[in-house]
């Protein structure tokens, strides 16, 4: 366990050393913020009424905590282990004496917490001063909530893991990291608040495991979500954690097997 | 006469055989040429359905019902992807810069700008330019258009305009490449939201961030201040009518800013050394 929080460590100290990297991340997310609460809120405006259970200033809160936990979670997925097992280096973490799937996994914890710290905190209160935004409910909100970002950022973490690894069996995997992000984009809730979808895409939504990247941590902090429900939309975020990170065991497991590494 | 056309075509001879040979490239490894298409396929529908949804809750947005806002979408769509892809690569230039590649260029007998506009030709684009034709064709014949000649000349001129305002924003972002090369990130922010923000009906911002949109990155001019004038909207005071007309003029400016950035950027470069 002190290994893997040295880990998560050190993927933050990575990540942080490029200051104005984050700096400009952080403008980028808050252009696109101002865009998105633009015609969010004048679609609210045009109908008059909140829609799907957001009003004005929870609309408020879903752009800009989206924007914030946008560099957070690593929704865009990553290609270094891809490349780590098309070049064979994948053989040295095999070696190391931490499973390769936990190793990744503190990294990217690490990445995420300097993300929010240095891009998406910053984004946020910039929202928070020129918009009139709702913040979480409750104590009970403001802790659940925080709880379910970290368990959004290990959702997105090992559904990329997975497809990352098969690598092992395809040359290119670009087609099918297309396909994740696409969907992914659509249905996490970034663009728009999943309960505005039509009947049948909310239901494709809620069968798969990309709300729990994004939507479910908005709805919380956002205050959408409140007593019992907080529990219901945790627990999806538990499944779904649990079940990719098994699935992520399995196919590194079978890629072990299959990996061939020349040389001596 | 007849001369200096033939030298015209000679120096651009280059140019052509370049932008031949990559696109000859891509379409080698045919699978994976199709997936990437589709991939662009599936990014234009992703931005269709964003406005689908909005118009699955509410009948208009910032005074635009379906059919125009899928106009304003088309045109803002067909512009970005031509645009992206002849010059969306410079968006690699923070790349070129840290590997030192900008130096093997230089020492090549063409200008740095025309030599990195053709060293690529994202013919993948081909796949979001098919569904911003597809949205234009369905919003041009479902809408309420009154043809005449001269809507037939805006809309080519909207579209000619509009791709030249967005390959003048790659431009001038490529040009603060050369300043900013770890936050490469902040030109994102008028490139790719200023074609987030084009593709919205104009009054749907408030009115610092609408002059903002028409009057410094004037991505306005590319789709909802043309498609009021097509459409024959009535428009508001910052979108009349007469506006569309002015969009080369929007297309000059920004062309001027952009080869400023250029000028400053690549005057500013010292080169990788070593």
């Amino acid at each position: 366990m002190t290994t893997f929080w040295v880990l998560v460590r050190a993927g933050f100290r990575r990540h942080s050393t490029y200051r104005l990297a984050l700096l400009a991340g952080m403008t980028t997310n808050s252009v696109f913020g101002f865009i998105r609460a633009s015609i969010l809120l004048a679609a609210l405006s045009s109908a008059n009424a909140s829609i799907g259970g957001y009003d004005k200033p929870t609309t408020i809160a879903f752009v800009w905590w989206g924007q914030a936990l946008l560099g957070t979670v690593n929704l865009w997925g990553f290609a270094e282990v891809k490349d780590r097992v098309r070049s064979g280096d994948i053989a040295v973490d095999f070696l190391r004496p931490i499973n390769p799937q936990f190793a990744y996994l503190a990294g990217d914890l690490g990445r995420a917490g300097i993300n929010l710290l240095g891009r998406g905190i910053p984004a946020l209160l910039l929202g928070a001063l020129l918009f009139e935004i709702a913040w979480p409910p409750s104590t009970t909100s403001w802790v659940v909530g925080a709880v379910s970002v970290v368990l959004a950022v290990v959702v997105a973490f090992s559904g990329n893991f997975v497809i990352n690894l098969l690598a092992f069996w395809l040359v290119e995997i670009r087609g099918i990291t297309l396909l994740w992000m696409i969907t992914g984009g659509l249905l996490c809730g970034l663009y728009l608040p999943v309960p505005w979808f039509p009947d049948w895409l909310r239901t494709i939504a809620q069968w798969s495991p990309f709300p729990s990247m994004l939507q479910n941590p908005i709805d919380i902090l956002a205050g959408r979500v409140v007593g019992a429900d907080i529990a219901s939309a945790v627990a999806v975020q538990v499944f779904w954690a649990v079940l990719l990170l098994l699935l992520g065991q399995v196919v590194l497991r079978a890629g072990r097997r299959r990996l061939e590494v020349q040389g001596g | 006469m007849a001369d200096s056309r033939a030298s015209l075509s000679q120096r651009l001879r280059p140019y052509r055989v370049l932008l031949a040979s990559r696109a000859r490239a891509q379409m080698q490894y045919r699978a994976s040429f199709v997936t990437d298409i589709l991939g662009t396929v599936g990014v234009g529908l992703a931005e269709f359905a964003e406005v689908w949804v909005i118009f699955h809750n509410v009948q208009f947005l910032g005074g635009l019902d379906f059919t125009a806002a899928l106009l304003v979408f088309a045109l803002s769509n067909l512009s970005f992807s031509l645009a992206d892809m002849f010059v969306g690569h410079l968006d690699q230039l923070p790349v070129y810069i840290r590997a030192g590649q900008v130096d093997a260029f230089y020492v090549r007998p063409l200008p740095l700008l025309t030599q990195l506009m053709t060293s690529e030709l994202s013919m993948r684009r081909i796949g979001r330019l098919s569904v911003a034709v597809v949205a234009l064709v369905v919003a041009l014949s479902t809408g309420a258009v009154a043809w005449s000649p001269a809507k037939v000349l805006l809309i080519v001129l909207t579209v000619v305009s509009g791709s030249a305002i967005f390959a003048a924003l790659f431009t001038a972002a490529g040009g603060l490449q050369f300043f900013l090369v770890d936050g490469s990130e902040f030109t994102n922010a008028f490139t790719y939201g200023g074609q987030y923000a084009a593709q919205q009906s104009q009054q749907v911002f408030p009115g610092p961030l609408r002059i903002f949109w028409t009057f410094v990155v004037p991505t306005a001019f590319v789709a909802y201040v043309p498609a009021v004038a097509i459409l024959d909207l009535p428009g508001d005071r910052l979108a009349p009518q007469w506006l569309a007309w002015c969009t080369p003029l929007a297309a000059l400016l920004a062309w001027g800013i952009a080869g400023l950035c250029w000028r400053l950027g690549t005057r500013h470069y010292q080169g990788a050394g070593g």
